[in-house]
């Protein structure tokens, strides 16, 4: 389903980082693990059609992501591709509903109300519908950007560092919660981490320490 | 949810720097569209009032008393001329047709002006029901008269002496209603009209108060012996205010008022040049306020400038999240537009609607604009460029800001956290 072929990046023309070939199968998960600076984070945003790589190619279901034109490529996102950051970046001035209906809006699908309160629901943030992002709690922002990440039913679904600010417990839960939350919308998720606690949740993992 | 209800949401989300955004643009536009309301009718009317009028011919002193007391009717006269002086002039080649004025009464501060048919031919007056006045002491009104003093045909009324309605009645004399004027959106609407001699005869039963076998009885009508055109008969103590003049040539305006100021007792002055003096004696005034105002939009345009600026320092997160969401660069962009236009036009509105009603309240505070014809409720020209303005401080306020926003760069910015 995401093919790697080639591929070269990094931070600065000293420090490259290159994968010849990688596969991802259909619902195979994937955990990139290393330490602050290894390079994770670019590679995430490298498969989420952020960040153009130095050389080669990614490959989602067959669509070369890297020559699709720079509005293309935004709608593509919009449409294929859900985000979760280490912080909840929501938008502040909007109710809850309101930053979900963003994500419908920007990338070109029909605004369904109905598809948005099935998605809170599933999180049990159904109540929290007309909520201004600021009164909800941390735990509660987080899994509105998952609802926001899932809207749009991604084929892939990038989670970095989700569980860097979170103690033991609720890790574990986020993690868990990704996992069950991909597997329901049949999309793939990769995890960029160098939490210890998380490591060993996926059976695929990439560790670019080694490299 | 769309572009333009994200940036009103945004802007609703800081109601008090929005607010003061708001204000300022408010303000200056405010101010502008004062100075354009007030300066298009003033110059609107005055050119209206002066037309057909070459020169205006009374008693020596301020030529531009001369010409506000006896075109517009706002200031008082500069005194009285001699009637035989007056017919000498109008035999005088040059001069095409000569209307006298006798002003000096009023009644409830509406001027009584004695004068004859030409003058309400010189502004297209109409009547709108009844006559013309033709006998002495009839009088045809204004429909502003009529309107405010709820006058009618067959009403009479004394005048007061002096211009303002403090003064003395002449209570021994009545005027009589016969006509009522069509608006005609010049002095006409504000005066009241009757024959010269109707003047002196009020003024004659003052000088002989007391003279109790004087014809006080006669009530027979007298016919004006000028009512449709020219000057009246009178004797060599008769007096009038002043004479508008239309010239036969352009070479009666290079010789006429040289040769009145100099041979005679009398003054001319020409509405065109007093008022052209007036103007630019108060144009130093308004460009001074315009500047100002102009001033107040453009610190409108960079406390916008500076509050959005500001802002995408801490909605860096938020414009790379909308990228990341699917949003283009180019919807980023307008996004932030939007958001400096919606401010400013939301002031321009309020500027405009501040304007008007400014004008409005200040017309109703002052009786003497009405007699100019000022109001607040009517639009005039240039008032769309000022709108079309504070779109443009919007853009301007917000472009730099938007580039910025067009230039997020996902990427860096989601790595930095």
């Amino acid at each position: 389903m995401i093919t790697i072929e080639n591929l070269n990046f990094g931070y600065s023309e000293k420090r490259l980082l290159s994968i010849s070939h990688m596969e991802i199968k259909e619902k195979q998960h994937l955990m990139i693990l290393g330490k602050s600076g290894s390079g994770k984070t670019t590679l995430l945003h490298i498969l989420g059609g952020l960040l153009k790589p130095v050389q080669g190619k990614v490959l989602i279901d067959g669509t070369d992501l890297y020559s699709l034109s720079g509005t293309e490529m935004d709608k593509y996102r919009g449409q294929n591709i859900g985000l979760v950051f280490q912080k909840a970046h929501l938008i502040s001035a909007l109710t809850v509903k309101d930053n979900l209906l963003l994500a419908q809006y920007f990338s070109g699908i029909p605004q369904d109300k109905g598809r948005i309160k099935e998605v809170l629901n599933t999180l049990n943030l159904g109540e929290k519908l007309n909520s201004k992002v600021r009164q909800l709690s941390q735990g509660e922002q987080q899994r509105v950007t998952i609802a926001r990440a899932l809207l749009n039913n991604p084929r892939l679904l990038l989670a970095d560092e989700p569980t860097a600010s979170l103690d033991d417990d609720n890790a574990d839960s986020v993690i868990q919660l990704l996992k069950e939350q991909a597997e329901n919308h049949n999309a793939s998720l990769i995890i960029a981490t160098h939490d210890q606690r998380v490591k060993d949740a996926f059976d695929l993992q990439l560790n670019l320490n080694e490299q | 949810m769309n572009l333009f209800l994200l940036s009103w949401k945004y802007i609703k989300d800081k109601p008090l720097n929005t607010f003061l955004n708001v204000l300022l643009m408010g303000l200056g536009i405010a101010i502008i569209l004062v100075l354009l309301i007030l300066n298009s009718q003033l110059e609107e009317n005055l050119s209206k009032n002066k037309r057909g009028i070459d020169l205006v011919v009374g008693a020596k002193g301020s030529p531009l008393q001369l010409i506000l007391a006896n075109v517009y009717h706002i200031d008082f006269p500069t005194g009285n001329i001699k009637l035989d002086e007056a017919k000498a002039l109008t035999r005088n080649r040059q001069v095409k047709s000569a209307i006298p004025l006798a002003l000096g009464d009023n009644y409830q501060g509406f001027r009584i002006v004695g004068t004859n048919h030409d003058y309400v031919k010189l502004y297209e007056g109409s009547l709108a029901s009844g006559d013309l006045w033709k006998y002495n002491l009839e009088c045809t009104i204004g429909t502003n008269v009529a309107m405010q003093l709820g006058l009618k045909i067959g009403d009479e009324f004394f005048g007061a002496h002096g211009l303002s309605d403090t003064d003395l009645d002449h209570d021994e004399a009545s005027y009589k209603v016969v006509g009522i004027l069509e608006p005609s959106n010049s002095a006409l609407d504000n005066l009241i009209l009757t024959n010269i001699e109707s003047i002196w005869q009020v003024h004659e039963h003052t000088d002989e108060e007391g003279d109790e076998d004087h014809d006080n009885h006669d009530h027979e009508p007298v016919l004006g012996s000028a009512y449709e055109t020219g000057l009246p008969e009178g004797g060599s103590d008769a007096e009038i205010t002043s004479m508008l003049i239309q010239f036969r040539s352009a070479m009666g305006a290079v010789v006429m008022p040289r040769m009145i100021n100099s041979d005679t007792n009398m003054q001319a002055a020409s509405p065109a040049f007093e008022t052209q003096r007036l103007f630019s004696l108060m144009g130093i005034g308004v460009n001074m306020i315009k500047s100002f105002a102009y001033i107040i939009i453009v610190i409108a345009g960079l406390s916008i400038f500076i509050s959005l600026y500001n802002a995408l320092k801490d909605r860096k997160y938020d414009l790379a999240i909308m990228r990341s969401l699917g949003a283009s660069k180019t919807k980023l962009f307008i996004h932030v537009i939007f958001e400096g236009i919606i401010i400013t036009t939301i002031g321009g509105v309020l500027g405009f609607l501040l304007g008007h009603g400014l004008v409005e309240f200040l017309t109703g505070l002052y009786e003497k604009s009405e007699a100019i014809g000022i109001s607040g409720m009517v639009l005039v020209k240039g008032e769309f460029y000022v709108l079309l303005i504070s779109v443009g401080v919007g853009v301007l306020a917000s472009i730099l800001p938007a580039f910025n926003a067009y230039r997020t760069q996902i990427s860096k910015v989601l790595a930095q956290e």
